[in-house]
């Protein structure tokens, strides 16, 4: 396969639930035209969405004076996405949902980001500064063994 | 920018004639669509089976996961059977992860949710 350059992009959208759909759309795009599946860009459209809606509900608290940034570098083999919030981060990550505590009332039905976008990309990392004013989950997802 | 939330609701008989209450969503399901499908929910909430039908739905976010887990707590308490059908591979695949399919069926189309009910 011929090596092509790397590619960067960045979006900014307001800190409103829906705009998450804007990142989806544009890291759909950028994934498409570097040749991924249809079935992980589905993954990658998931997981950039839930992404942006922690950013935006617990990061900025929906705050519409704060954006979400969101960059994309695509290489040939993989797309990473890093979209960056104002708030402290996460100390922990949550356990994983059990739909059966979740459906006899035992646990909050919400809940499922997290453990969707760490399912969906083939790596997940979420990184805050020390002042606990910033902070970014960082998604990996690769080109499937198809496409390689 | 929340694309809107429509839910209509169908009447149809199962394969031996009892009534199956149909849920047919259109657009998006998110944080803002509560009041249009727990809405839906409440009026078919008397005991029979019910159909979930996504086949014109174009995103669910994890707050409309939320949501159909909302409505599988209540078919829960008063034992009425769901199935859901018209969902992408993608949602079909989410919907597993997230372990809605282990309460309610999903199926590619109408008639083999209705015969699973």
């Amino acid at each position: 396969m011929t090596e092509t350059a790397s590619t960067s992009v960045e979006v900014r959208i307001p800190s409103r639930l829906g705009f998450e759909k804007v990142a989806m759309a544009t890291a759909a795009s950028v994934a498409k035209l570097r040749g991924f599946s249809n079935e992980r860009i589905e993954d990658l459209k998931t997981a950039v969405a839930e992404a942006c809606i922690n950013a935006i509900e617990h990061g900025n608290k929906l705050n519409e004076k704060l954006s979400v940034g969101v960059i994309l570098s695509a290489s040939d083999h993989e797309l990473e996405v890093k979209v960056v919030d104002n708030g402290a981060g996460i100390s922990k990550l949550p356990s994983k949902p059990d739909i059966d505590r979740k459906v006899h009332g035992e646990e909050d039905p919400r809940g499922m980001g997290m453990f969707l976008i760490q399912a969906l990309v083939d790596e997940a990392e979420w990184v805050h500064d020390s002042k606990g004013t910033n902070s970014y989950v960082r998604l990996v997802i690769r080109l499937d063994k198809e496409n390689e | 920018m929340q694309a809107e939330t429509k839910t209509t609701i169908d009447r149809i008989s199962g394969t031996n004639g009892s009534p199956i209450a149909v849920l047919r969503f259109t657009g998006d399901i998110s944080s803002a669509s509560k009041e249009s499908v727990i809405g839906a929910w409440q009026t078919v909430n008397k005991g029979g089976p019910v159909l979930l039908d996504f086949s014109k739905v174009d995103y669910i976010n994890s707050s409309g996961i939320a949501l159909i887990i909302q409505m599988l707590i209540e078919a829960d308490k008063t034992g009425q059977k769901v199935a859901a059908f018209g969902l992408t591979p993608h949602f079909q695949k989410v919907f597993a992860m997230v372990g809605i399919s282990k309460y309610a069926g999903l199926y590619q189309d109408e008639k083999t949710a209705a015969s699973s009910l």
